[in-house]
């Protein structure tokens, strides 16, 4: 029973470590061959546009609902301390600071991250990858660098569109159903707000949007057995991206918490 | 030799596919090489185009051990070397032209114009002139072959890797896949490598035909000395016979 369960443990830690050193490596030629010219912008537009101009209606969906939620929630408790001016602050800093980087990164991942995994996997059972080296073409540069570039470039910007959108869903809340006065929203919203806040937000959505095209990438270029790999394959890096987005949330917050205090 | 193949061996999951292999192929020759279906033939073409890297032994392409070369020398290679997938390994999100001037798009500065003239030069000599505009989900499997050897002849290179060409597809399909191979060695003096299953095409395009078992190569000869074979692995293999020491060796192991 104990043998089992640690050799179990075992295949799961070393599985891990497999994933982690295979990450780091496509990281590293990722990086190497984004500086390396020759530069094809048109394939960095084009994954743009997929990762970031698609996905701006249901950035929007969602940042406004959040918006919406956020402030009936804090509303909830404001109105007991009599304190319903201080949403509006509550709501930017949270927004900006925490659940704008995050909610926008997972809605791409899931939306983009998700795409990427099985067209690079279908493109791996099909020997198209095989197919691209045989013709003097690096598969990372080809297909990883403009994901990655994409993604590290529209992550931040969707962000920045999901903060807005945010606080605005927020600011017809409180000004339709808790009576505050829209220029005392914006200015509350506004003073409260330091451009560390917005800063270190768009730096978390930088790291997420190049966490998002690796780990994707890498689990298509790793897929084996068919169809049925592909579809593991695409469970996987959503799964993953998923715990890599909350888990480099929890150590970038922490890490700002104390250089920027 | 433009092809040299010296002690080649190659494990998957502790289990050797190649073992030893040894094979040698001259220039403009077209030499196929045939054996059971998972025996290993298309990781041979792999090591040789530098998809896999061998366990040990070495694979010489114009004197230069593959293994070894750096990014840049490989890609100059790759250049010279144009493989033909079993699928057709075609991209599915361009056009049969963009499939096609791939290799050209992305490593030369040509023009539009000389580009088109490439292109559709490719698909004439496969019989699929006219058809750019199409996108791989709109061919048959035999098309899709053509354009994939529409995409290895495009780049003019010296030496070329079929994958099973006429697996799958119409005995038409085959045979015209067939005479294209055959026209290509006599016309562009191309080195070619087929590996194959289906005899009739090898007998009619090989110069050399090579039968591969157990990892290695057990026989090598012209069409005539491997037909006329009293190698009983080989002969029960060109045949086609249920029976014989290659299905013996399987039953023996269940």
């Amino acid at each position: 029973m104990f043998t089992l369960f640690f050799m179990d443990l075992g295949r799961k830690v070393l599985s891990f470590m497999y994933f982690f050193g295979g990450l780091t490596n496509l990281a590293g030629q990722t990086v190497y061959l984004t500086f390396k010219p020759p530069y094809k912008y048109g394939r960095i537009i084009e994954q743009a546009k997929k990762a970031g101009y698609d996905s701006f209606p249901i950035v929007s969906l969602v940042a406004l609902f959040i918006g919406f939620i956020f402030a009936l929630q804090t509303a909830y408790f404001m109105q007991r301390i009599g304190s319903e001016l201080y949403i509006a602050s509550l709501v930017a800093l949270s927004i900006v600071r925490e659940l704008g980087p995050v909610i926008t990164a997972l809605i791409v991942a899931g939306r983009v991250g998700a795409s990427n995994t099985a067209e690079l996997g279908s493109m791996q059972v099909t020997e198209q990858i095989d197919a691209l080296e045989t013709l003097a073409t690096n598969p990372v540069k080809y297909l990883v660098v403009p994901r990655f570039v994409a993604l590290g470039v529209m992550l931040p910007i969707l962000t920045l569109y999901a903060n807005i959108i945010g606080i605005l869903g927020s600011y017809f809340i409180c000004t339709i159903k808790l009576g505050i006065t829209s220029s005392m929203y914006m200015h509350v919203t506004f003073s409260s707000l330091l451009y560390k806040d917005l800063f270190t937000g768009l730096f978390k959505s930088w790291i997420f949007g190049m966490l998002i095209a690796l780990i994707s990438c890498y689990e298509g270029f790793n897929v084996e057995g068919g169809a049925a790999g592909v579809g593991r394959a695409t469970t996987r890096s959503v799964v993953f991206t998923f715990i890599m987005i909350i888990a480099a949330d929890c150590f970038f917050t922490a890490l700002f918490y104390f250089i920027f205090p | 030799m433009i092809i040299e193949i010296q002690k080649l061996n190659k494990k998957f999951n502790n289990s050797p596919v190649l073992n030893d292999l040894n094979l040698s192929i001259s220039k403009g020759q077209t030499c196929v090489i045939i054996g059971r279906s998972g025996c290993g033939k298309s990781v041979l073409l792999k090591h040789i185009v530098g998809l896999l890297k061998p366990d040990r032994g070495k694979v010489l392409v114009n004197q230069k051990e593959v293994a070894a070369l750096n990014e840049l020398e490989l890609s100059a290679l790759r250049s010279k070397i144009s493989m033909v997938f079993q699928g057709g390994a075609l991209f599915d999100s361009m056009n049969v032209a963009d499939n096609v001037g791939f290799s050209l798009i992305e490593h030369t500065h040509i023009n539009q114009k000389e580009l088109s003239e490439r292109v559709e030069e490719s698909l004439a000599l496969v019989g699929l002139g006219g058809i750019g505009n199409l996108m791989p989900s709109e061919l048959s499997g035999g098309m899709k072959k053509r354009v994939a050897l529409a995409r290895a002849i495009c780049i003019r290179p010296e030496i070329i890797l079929y994958d099973e060409p006429t697996t799958g597809i119409d005995p038409i399909a085959a045979d015209s896949i067939n005479e294209l191979i055959r026209s290509l060695h006599d016309k562009l003096k191309v080195t070619s490598i087929v590996v194959t299953h289906d005899m009739k095409s090898a007998y009619h395009i090989a110069d050399k035909i090579a039968m591969m078992y157990k990892g290695k190569i057990i026989l090598e000869g012209t069409p005539k000395e491997i037909r006329e074979s009293k190698n009983t692995v080989v002969h029960q293999f060109i045949n086609g016979l249920a029976k014989g020491p290659i299905t013996e060796a399987v039953d023996n192991f269940k």
